[in-house]
């Protein structure tokens, strides 16, 4: 595993970042910042309007490390632990999961929680001890 | 003017995730780790970034849905559904284990896509993949069956041959 620092105060700031964005989202357009919600529906069919805003909304995720990287001199780079093989099974149970759920932790952990919805709320307890399961398995028993 | 926005928006999006740390796979599998809490080396950022982000949605969704009409739409898109079925739970399960493998979840991934290299792309298509698929399957599960709401056709016999 890699060592990281615990982030108190800049983690309430970039979580902050991400309220202000989904309450903007919703002031614009009237719909729930869930990435994979708006992840799923650049695929076809294109069944309703808006694609070009969701293909807009995306590649601003995308091109913001560039922009932190403009602000703050280095570019964030993730650090990704996990193998090729490992890294296609987690995109698919990730992608399914999230589709098959109606949303991930954007739209269930934050929206929904934030709307107190008890579909959001099983949902997010759901995840968070599933993928606590999983690191334990993967990390101290396997 | 309503596309260049939800850039915007997307971009203030992300760089919370860069600012939150959250953007690292790393910091959100040292949160998903509570082994470490007694071992050391426990993170736990990903709490504060979700309390921050809770915080001010809750105000901000307060006061916006006050108003009639979101600024560039007719009216707000709110979820609908409020039964706990098992898809709220099957789904949030196999999503949760994705997320424990690589911790990377879908706003992360997007995050990584410019700066993650060829482990980013492999994760990002992947998980098109399993998007794709459990649209497919969840559009057959909701597509009424012909067989069953339409009387019985009783002049033709070999009808009957559609039950499995």
């Amino acid at each position: 595993m890699t060592a990281t620092e615990f982030t108190p105060v800049a983690a309430l700031l970039g979580g902050a970042l991400i309220g202000i964005a989904a309450v903007a989202l919703m002031a614009a357009t009237g719909r729930i910042a869930g990435i994979s919600g708006i992840a799923v529906r650049l695929l076809p069919p294109y069944t309703e309007a808006g694609l070009a805003g969701r293909i807009a909304f995306v590649l601003g995720i995308v091109v913001s490390p560039l922009v932190a990287a403009l602000v703050t001199g280095s570019v964030p780079i993730p650090r990704i632990e996990a193998k090729a093989p490992l890294l296609a099974l987690a995109g698919l149970l990730v992608g399914f999961g999230a589709v098959w759920g109606n949303g991930c932790t954007s739209g269930h952990g934050v929206c929904g929680l934030s709307r107190l919805s008890m579909r959001s709320l099983v949902a997010t307890a759901v995840f968070m001890a599933t993928a606590m399961a999983t690191v334990f398995l993967i990390r101290h028993i396997l | 003017m309503v596309i260049l926005v939800q850039f915007a928006i997307g971009l203030v999006f992300g760089l919370g995730l860069i600012v939150a740390g959250m953007s690292d796979p790393a910091k959100v599998l040292n949160f998903l780790d509570l082994a470490a809490i007694s071992s050391g080396g426990w993170d736990a950022s990903l709490a504060f970034v979700m309390v921050g982000a809770i915080v001010v949605t809750f105000i901000g969704f307060k006061l916006v849905l006050r108003r009639r009409q979101p600024i560039f739409g007719e009216h707000f898109h709110l979820p609908t559904a409020t039964d706990l079925n098992a898809r709220i739970v099957a789904g949030p399960a196999i999503f949760g284990i994705g997320w424990g493998l690589a911790g990377f979840c879908p706003g992360p991934g997007l995050t990584a896509a410019l700066t993650g290299g060829a482990a980013a792309w492999l994760f990002l298509a992947a998980m098109f993949a399993g998007m794709a698929g459990a649209r497919f399957l969840a559009a057959r599960q909701t597509m009424p069956a012909p067989v069953r709401t339409s009387p019985p056709d009783t002049r033709n016999p070999t009808s009957a041959g559609d039950t499995p």
